[in-house]
């Protein structure tokens, strides 16, 4: 008895002071996992985006492990401090967390430490991709009639906004920029505080066009005061499809997005990781997933373990060029 | 019309009436505690709007302030110890009042007159907002500079100290923004390389240290307050019918002055009860009356007061720029719910608020049967020992800071900005002129520098633009104001003295 409440305590406190531990290893480790509540570590607040998605992954993972699954807001530093929280854990599958794109790009400005590589993949379950909206009496009607009209322009005439400086939508700005043979600075980014703001100086006329997410754009759009003239993905949007891809619109292959996908710390064991991933796909093939997505408009993507280990890679790489070009590098 | 309905289904949600009476409760005791002010009640409410749905958790801010403001005139007028800064402009003349016998009346003027203010305050917030936010809808960042320079400098007009004081605090308050790398720029300044403070000094813990744990700090230095003797009430209500059709006209101009201060940005209930209960005074046809237990002053600053709490929400809600200290706090809940202030607010999220008014409403109804049931078990209430509340807060104060983002850095941030908040304020730097630095210092930078890139470096937008050059005139009006005053002083002083 006095055991069990002991292996319950040390269960329950994210410290796991490393004695008890180490000694209860192997009962747990013979137990089928998972036998004690799992905690899922979110980087960003209560109410947000990442939070939603979290939980509603939290709470399905509930049903389908069979055991409670706790949400934590580790808030703070812009990211860096959840992200940490979930790269020191133990690696036993009992704290895991939802890592965002953040976690490429914050080592490139000297941030942190931490890259995608500090982390155990478990399933990438969510990309946005940007859009190119602009005001709904702009007199570009097509990204085309938009790109020439930036080629023309001296460096900085045009203004883009969608988030702060170096944040995603930023990035994506630069990466078409540099896939049409232009440098990363022909249209000056106007940092804001997130999309919202944005959208509204760009109704109120205050800005050329944004480059953020469609989902982020959806109230302005359906309200008849922004158009969005392409998105910057492989395929269109089920919301919007008449907006066309870049490829499509004028062949240009750059897509990038907002990620979010679920890891633990590195050295998470290969039968624990590999139960994970399984679960997660059944969440991402549930209803209730795919419904509260297109509830709150966001997209779905589907890797497992060894594709999100790529993808992050590659979208490491993706992001460090554009910081690089953007001068956001740290020297 | 769905819209309509669907707000009243969001109040009418179990929860909702549930927080609303829960708060409403915890709001009258706090508020009638001496020296707990309602904004620090709002302060220790936040952690737990945290677990609330966004509704409910306005709800709980909206009715613990509302109730807190009301409930701070009971100690004033039985005690002569005003439960809550807005209460002491006419704690006096409450007493006076119950020394000559009339503590119900005294009692049910404050409540009547209260509910009544805030229905008031209630139906501008209903008027004033939605042209406004038409309008809002306009702004560009050139605005929005204006409109938040235009906010600290009210801050430090209007402040009851030296000017030089409050524009130091308000000064502090620009300084701690600057901290993180939440600026334009994305560089991280000040943090010194640690990670808790990329992401800035978070307002929340901010505000609950220098409200709640400043407050006790101080408390705990100030005398316990005398024990009240148990007594019996007579109807409370009676008599207020008979005050309301004699004093409509002060009535009305206290709800009217309340609103309009409660508008200015850090400007808030007391500062509308001092100025209504000194208009009252000045424009009465009775005077002399004045202070000996005269209920007229009485009417004017409490229907000013519960005013001012309404319609301080009204920039909150539309430009994130709060009308009081209740509303510095109740910008951070908005934000934290997915309700970000703004315009937008009324045409995507128009059944939240008026979800928002109608429990507005509510709370000031059930202000009166609530008030009479807590006036009447009041001496039990203030019995309770200084020593055992004063520690339950700031064990909720920590608590609480915690379990917003599950960090220690939260807590010390409550603990220093309580220190800071008891040492300002023992020094007479008005807290209120850095918290709305700190609301705001965002705002302003964000305008600015954002301003300045669309604009290719040049300030003329600034003032080009019709509504800009409005808020630019106001603001710099404002700013030359103090220097054009002492001007025409000495100008009217040297005829004068030359004569002499």
């Amino acid at each position: 008895m006095t055991k069990l409440t002991r292996r319950e305590f040390v269960a329950s406190t994210a410290a796991a002071g490393a004695g008890l531990g180490l000694g209860l290893k192997p009962a747990s480790a013979q137990a089928a996992y998972p036998n004690r509540p799992i905690q899922v570590i979110c980087p960003w607040g209560a109410g947000g985006g990442t939070d939603a998605t979290a939980r509603i992954v939290g709470s399905l993972l509930e049903k389908e492990l069979g055991q409670p699954v706790n949400v934590v807001n580790r808030t703070g530093g812009n990211g860096v401090v959840g992200h940490t929280a979930i790269s020191t854990a133990t690696p036993d599958g009992y704290t895991i967390g939802i890592i965002t794109v953040e976690i490429a790009m914050m080592h490139w400005a000297g941030l942190t430490e931490l890259t995608p590589k500090n982390f155990t993949p478990f399933a990438l379950m969510n990309e946005d991709p940007p859009g190119i909206q602009v005001s709904n009496d702009s007199p570009y009607k097509t990204v085309k009639d938009l790109a020439e009209a930036i080629k023309k322009a001296p460096p900085g005439k045009f203004k883009a906004s969608g988030t702060g400086q170096g944040g995603i939508w930023h990035l994506a700005l630069v990466g078409w920029m540099q896939a049409m043979g232009l440098p990363a600075n022909q249209v000056a980014w106007v940092p804001s505080n997130g999309a919202a703001p944005a959208m509204q100086d760009l109704a109120a006329g205050g800005l050329d066009m944004t480059t953020c997410s469609i989902p982020e754009a959806r109230a302005m759009i359906d309200a008849g005061k922004a158009r969005s003239l392409a998105i910057m993905s492989p395929t269109r949007t089920a919301l919007y499809p008449n907006v066309p891809t870049l490829k499509e619109a004028m062949d240009i292959g750059f897509t990038t997005g907002a990620w979010r996908g679920f890891a633990g710390p590195s050295g998470v064991p290969a039968a624990i990781s590999t139960k994970l991933t399984e679960s997660f796909k059944k969440i991402y093939d549930s209803k209730e997933y795919k419904d509260f997505m297109a509830s709150r408009g966001f997209g779905t993507v589907w890797n497992d373990a060894a594709g999100y280990a790529a993808f992050m890679d590659n979208s490491d790489k993706q992001m460090g060029d554009a910081m690089k070009a953007a001068g956001l590098t740290k020297a | 019309m769905a819209v309509y309905l669907e707000a009243f289904r969001m109040v009418l949600a179990p929860d909702v009436i549930i927080a609303i009476l829960l708060s409403s409760i915890y709001g009258l005791v706090v508020g009638s505690l001496p020296g707990l002010s309602a904004t620090m009640a709002t302060a220790l409410l936040v952690p737990v709007t945290f677990y609330l749905s966004p509704i409910a958790a306005i709800a709980t801010i909206i009715s613990a302030s509302a109730m807190a403001i009301f409930s701070g005139d009971i100690p004033g007028a039985l005690l002569r110890i005003p439960g809550t800064p807005a209460s002491a402009a006419y704690t006096d003349e409450a007493y006076a009042m119950t020394r000559k016998g009339q503590a119900e009346l005294a009692l049910g003027a404050g409540l009547w007159f209260s509910a009544l203010g805030g229905i008031a305050g209630t139906l501008s917030l209903i008027v004033l907002a939605p042209p406004l936010a038409e309008i809002a809808l306009s702004f560009s960042t050139f605005e929005y500079f204006w409109l938040a320079l235009l906010g600290l400098m009210c801050a430090t007009l209007v402040a009851r100290s030296s000017p030089v004081k409050a524009i130091a605090s308000m000064l502090l308050g620009l300084m701690v923004t600057c901290v993180g790398m939440e600026n334009p720029g994305g560089i991280p300044r000040f943090t010194f390389g640690n990670t808790d403070l990329l992401g800035g000094i978070e307002v929340i813990p901010a505000l609950v240290g220098v409200f709640a744990v400043s407050e006790v700090m101080r408390a705990m230095l100030s005398p316990e307050p005398p024990k009240m003797p148990k007594r019996k009430y007579n109807s409370i209500m009676a008599g207020q019918w008979m005050l309301t059709k004699k004093y409509w006209r002060q009535m009305t101009r206290g709800n009217f002055i309340g609103i309009i201060i409660g508008v200015l940005p850090g400007a808030g209930a007391d500062m509308a009860a001092w100025v209504s209960y000194a208009m009252s005074k000045r424009f009465s046809k009775e005077p002399e009356k004045f202070g000996t237990g005269h209920p007229e002053g009485l009417v004017e600053a409490g229907a000013s007061n519960n005013a001012s709490l309404a319609s301080g929400w009204v920039p909150a809600l539309l430009f994130g720029v709060p009308g009081d200290t209740i509303t510095a706090i109740a910008i951070g809940v908005l934000y934290m719910k997915g309700l970000n202030p703004g315009p937008t607010l009324f045409t995507e999220k128009a059944s939240s608020m008026y979800a928002l008014y109608i429990v507005f409403i509510v709370a000031n109804i059930i202000m009166i049967p609530l008030g009479i049931i807590m006036i009447r078990v009041a001496s039990t209430v203030l019995r309770a020992p200084r020593s055992a509340i004063l520690p339950v807060i700031v064990l909720c104060c920590a608590v609480g800071s915690f379990a917003t983002g599950n960090s220690l850095f939260a807590v010390l941030t409550v603990a220093a900005f309580g220190i800071l908040g008891y040492v300002m304020e023992a020094n007479g730097y008005p807290v209120a002129a850095m918290v709305l630095g700190i609301v705001m210092g965002t705002m302003v930078e964000q305008s600015f520098v954002t301003s300045l890139i669309k604009s290719d470096g040049s300030i003329l937008p600034f003032f080009e633009r019709p509504v800009s050059s409005v808020l630019a005139a106001l603001t710099i009006g404002a700013l030359a104001w103090p220097v054009l005053f002492w001007l025409w002083r000495t100008f009217q002083q040297k005829p004068a003295s030359a004569k002499a």
